[in-house]
């Protein structure tokens, strides 16, 4: 029935199999519509986020598909400016999946704030010395960036293609896409760097507070590096599922295996940064603040587990999985490693968001406890089907994976 | 972010000695800033209170036990003052001519960065529409506006009062507010009269000269936000409650 609207020689399921497909995440954005509809009306007493947990679910959310997301940008850096050719199979993927997570977040801030209708006093009224200002000058640009990155995919696809103008208005697209790649570059820099900076500026907080670099406390530059780190594995991850869903090769080992490596590089370099700013961290902001390492971790569930399983098991181990080829080659342990290697970013964001509030610092506060609300989990989901409605729409009707024909050629439609 | 000195620096120090923990405090600042009540003030992480009482104890058993309360109002901080940096559109700011750290609330888009950053929890967020029980409503001060739903509020050193104390004096032809001129409701209510307001720069006024009292101290010091809110106990163990300190690192007074 929609046939005329898949890519060039490649097939497809049928209509009715990709609407049952499609149901699930319907309901999850349904859920999440109900959840944001109720949080604009009634306003954010509907949350569990308190005067304690200011920033909660929503915010660990965003932070974490950003890092994720962040192999947009970086793929696009090393395809367009390094110009690293064998990533021009998996380049439109980490787009449409950056897309998804930038887009997503903005949608959800949207929500976050108490009075979304004066979301642009930030640009109005912009304090140039907070690190959220930065960020959402940066995340505003970059979102129109990757949403131009995007146009000329969509314009690829077989009927839209069919109109001239069109037409060569996606190739010229294409054509100064490095200019687009190297902008994204920029600005993605300086929006993860700066959520980082937003906690490690807070220096009444001990927990989250870090030594200046410059004028950037040292957590801009390792959420930086942790985003490059995890982003390319979660675009390895979103790839691979694709593949398995769809029972086809999509994307040729040469560029995973190029991604695997490389992340399992950045982590490992971006770990030994890590361990040498939370032993200065743990030897110089802590001390200061009349404090031990070990105040930080002996509230609820908050303990040091998190450092351990931070640095240690979701950091040093997907790293050297990763360095290592028989590793990385084997299926599952890049499937694992990749996995293993998010996990540890999202809960890098976790850690810096939740524990940081949860943890009192004067000394006769008492410790409060979080849990998500139905309709917290409910826009934090939205975003998961949102993000699994748009890729699958994308898979269906555009070239995501140029090369998925030449891959599958027994099974051409 | 240093800040410049200006002419004057409002602050306040409260006296631990003399504070019976009554709320008396509380209760005027509530009725003086028009503070909504949420429909069930047992919710103790939502509920708004600009100068919330902290009870603390020295952790001895009975006939030992000592008992103590932090009145908590926002702290003025004078250095790099935490929420004011962090701030996106500027809603918060600190007058560099007076000290006061104000909130400017129509401006606030309620991204609560302000309260995440801020270390006294101090800063107080609408989840809800403001609510003033039947009548309450007609106890409303004209000159403090009432907050709308999703923005943040916080203690403003009873800043209308400042204003109504400059135009008395303008219009009786002075250029300076004398000494307790201008000072805040929980100042005025306290019966204990533990809390002293005034201008720390005026090396006469009663306020700087408390502030520079041997137990005077303030609220997680070592961290230098410099706040303009000062205690006073003769207790050890009060003064060790305000700040972290390493075993052995605290010297008493």
């Amino acid at each position: 029935m929609d046939s005329a609207l898949f890519p060039e020689g490649v097939k497809r399921c049928s209509p009715k199999v990709f609407l049952l497909w499609t149901l699930p995440w319907l309901a999850l954005l349904a859920w999440g519509g109900l959840s944001a509809f109720l949080c604009l009306w009634k306003g954010l007493n509907q949350t569990n986020m308190s005067n304690i947990f200011a920033f909660a679910i929503w915010i660990v959310f965003d932070l974490a598909v950003i890092a994720l997301g962040a192999g947009a940008f970086f793929t696009g850096f090393l395809t367009y400016v390094i110009g690293r050719k064998e990533l021009k199979s998996i380049i439109n993927a980490a787009v449409i999946i950056g897309f998804i997570c930038y887009s997503g977040a903005v949608a959800m801030l949207g929500i976050d704030i108490g009075q979304p209708i004066r979301g642009w006093f930030i640009f109005w009224h912009a304090n140039v010395h907070s690190m959220l200002t930065e960020v959402s000058f940066c995340i505003s640009a970059y979102l129109g960036v990757l949403a131009i990155e995007y146009i000329p995919i969509i314009l690829e696809n077989r009927q839209i293609e069919k109109v001239p103008h069109l037409r060569l208005f996606g190739h010229n697209l294409h054509h100064i896409m490095g200019v687009f790649a190297a902008t994204g570059t920029f600005l993605s820099f300086f929006h993860q760097g700066s959520l980082g900076g937003m906690f490690g500026v807070m220096y009444a907080r001990p927990f989250a507070e870090r030594w200046d670099f410059y004028v950037w406390p040292t957590t801009f530059f390792l959420f930086v590096f942790s985003a490059i780190a995890a982003g390319p594995c979660f675009t390895i991850l979103c790839t691979k599922l694709t593949e398995a869903i769809s029972r086809k090769k999509l994307v040729p080992d040469n560029a995973v295996q190029f991604l695997a490596r490389l992340s399992g590089w950045l982590l490992s370099g971006y770990l030994v940064l890590k361990i040498i700013d939370t032993a200065v961290w743990a030897n110089t902001t802590v001390p200061n603040a009349g404090l031990g390492l070990m105040d930080f971790y002996r509230e609820g569930p908050y303990g040091i587990w998190m450092l351990i399983a931070e640095i240690g098991i979701f950091g040093i181990v997907p790293a050297v999985m990763l360095m290592i080829p028989q590793v990385r080659q084997n299926p599952a342990g890049l499937i694992v490693a990749c996995l293993m290697n998010c996990t540890g970013i999202v809960l890098n964001r976790f850690v810096f968001i939740i524990a940081t509030l949860a943890i009192p610092v004067m000394p006769f506060a008492r410790f409060w406890s979080y849990l998500p609300t139905w309709q917290e989990w409910g826009i934090a989901m939205a975003l998961v089907g949102y993000g699994f409605l748009l890729f699958s729409v994308s898979y269906r009707y555009l070239p995501v994976f140029p090369k998925e024909q030449e891959l599958n050629p027994a099974m051409n439609g | 972010m240093k800040a410049t000195e200006g002419k004057y620096k409002y602050g306040m120090v409260i006296n631990l000695d003399k504070c019976t923990g009554c709320g008396t405090c509380t209760v005027a600042c509530a009725a003086e800033n028009n503070l909504s009540v949420i429909r069930d003030e047992t919710d103790k992480q939502r509920t708004i209170s600009w100068m919330q009482l902290f009870k603390v104890t020295n952790g001895k058993p009975f006939p030992d036990t000592e008992v103590s309360y932090f009145p908590r109002p926002c702290m003025h901080c004078h250095n790099h003052t935490p929420c004011v940096s962090v701030c996106p559109p500027t809603a918060t700011k600190m007058d560099y001519n007076n000290g006061i750290v104000s909130q400017i609330y129509t401006r606030c888009i309620g991204c609560r960065y302000c309260q995440a950053a801020c270390p006294y929890q101090a800063r107080y967020f609408n989840w809800w529409d403001g609510h003033f029980p039947k009548g309450t409503e007609r106890y409303l001060s004209p000159e403090v506006s009432v907050r709308m739903r999703g923005v943040v509020e916080k203690c403003s050193f009873c800043h209308h009062r400042l204003m109504r104390a400059k135009e008395q004096a303008y219009a009786e032809d002075r250029r300076e507010l004398e000494d307790g001129e201008y000072i805040t409701a929980c100042t005025e209510v306290c019966p204990a009269e533990a809390i002293t307001f005034g201008d720390l720069n005026d090396p006469d006024s009663k306020v700087a000269k408390l502030s520079k009292h041997p137990q005077a101290f303030r609220l997680l010091e070592r961290i230098g936000t410099e706040p303009k809110v000062y205690y006073i106990s003769s207790k050890d163990w009060v003064r060790r409650m305000a700040d972290n300190y390493h075993p052995n690192e605290f010297q008493p007074v």
